[in-house]
């Protein structure tokens, strides 16, 4: 758990396929049944390893979607230049069986119990997975901390979690931007997470409030250093990047 | 603490310490992203999770967020990891 130094070798286990659904038309979630699963925290990874005939080994980190105590689930988002994403996004059926390791990670978690603190998360893209997780461990836990999330997509239909997001309980405000395309009479925002749109969201840096970014490097540089620019103390925005050609 | 969270200069397709929790396990047996390193270099300390990473390198290079300086290098050899820690002053595990 989060703080906590668990000591000793994080081995790769056999995970068994329980579950594949449809996020959007490139975005695929997968539960995994994994006998050997030592409990997760919001927030953390897994590495996901893929063997070839031949002996070529890649792998990949993917953030877990579902909260601590939920089965193991992670969202892919398919890559189409990658060499681990198009098998499990396009080929992975349930009961098929994968090379697992985790968790992973003891530095973009969130706890669940920062009373006080308003909770700013800023997301790029699939860099909402590890948000997914947060929100629902705040539910499951009873955590009445205010929660902002600005989530950052190309269009409508590339929400993740879209249903369970526009259902947010009380306390989660839910902010989207859509970059390149809006449907019809859209009212929301449009364009980039840039300056003015954080400091229009973002809580007062006054309230002490805790930031998570997640996205793309460029969109977590740009987002990290504008939140430290409207007042934020840079240890209060953790951040989490991930690739896109040749990390997929 | 003093961490940085983006000065100019680092390539869009390179990661961070976040992506390699798992290699860091492996080579100190224990959870190391939230751990704190000071750069050798320009003497920033900031958790592991803030560092730049590079995938595509031979092996795995990690760099300071503030000067870019190289902090640390993993090459695989076999099951062997060969690790150098020359860019890092300490490495404290939190």
């Amino acid at each position: 758990m989060a703080g906590t130094a668990v000591r000793g070798r994080l081995t790769w286990q056999t995970a068994t396929v329980d579950d594949v659904t449809a996020e959007t038309a490139s975005v695929r979630s997968i539960t995994l049944g994994v006998p050997d699963w030592a409990g997760h925290a919001a927030g953390q990874h897994l590495d996901v390893r893929l063997t070839a005939e031949d002996g070529y080994t890649a792998e990949r980190s993917y953030s877990i979607a579902s909260a601590p105590g939920e089965p193991v689930e992670i969202t892919v988002e398919r890559l189409d230049d990658g060499e681990v994403s198009p098998y499990l996004t396009d080929e992975l059926r349930p009961g098929d069986e994968i090379e697992i390791r985790g968790p992973i990670g003891g530095y973009f978690i969130w706890p669940g119990d920062n009373p006080g603190a308003e909770l700013l998360l800023v997301a790029g893209g699939s860099g909402v997975v590890p948000f997914r997780s947060m929100l629902r461990h705040r539910q499951n836990v009873d955590s009445a901390v205010p929660v902002r999330l600005l989530y950052s997509a190309r269009s409508l239909p590339d929400v993740i979690y879209r249903a369970e997001l526009d259902a947010a309980p009380a306390g989660v405000e839910i902010v989207y931007t859509l970059t390149r395309q809006q449907p019809p009479g859209w009212q929301g925002h449009t364009g980039r997470v840039g300056a003015p749109l954080l400091a229009e969201v973002a809580w007062p840096a006054g309230d002490a409030p805790l930031a998570y970014v997640c996205g793309p490097t460029p969109f977590v540089e740009s987002v990290a250093s504008a939140l430290v620019d409207l007042g934020y103390p840079a240890g209060r925005v953790k951040t989490e990047r991930y690739g896109g050609v040749g990390v997929s | 603490m003093e961490q940085s969270v983006g000065p100019a200069a680092i390539e869009d397709w390179t990661l961070d310490g976040n992506a390699i929790g798992g290699l860091l396990h492996d080579v100190f047996g224990t959870e190391m992203t939230a751990a704190v390193g000071t750069c050798t270099t320009c003497g920033t300390t900031a958790p592991m999770a803030e560092t730049v990473v590079y995938l595509r390198a031979p092996g795995t290079v990690v760099r300071c967020r503030t000067c870019t300086a190289v902090l640390m290098v993993v090459v695989q050899r076999g099951e062997q990891h060969c690790v150098s820690l020359s860019g890092l002053t300490e490495l404290e595990p939190r």
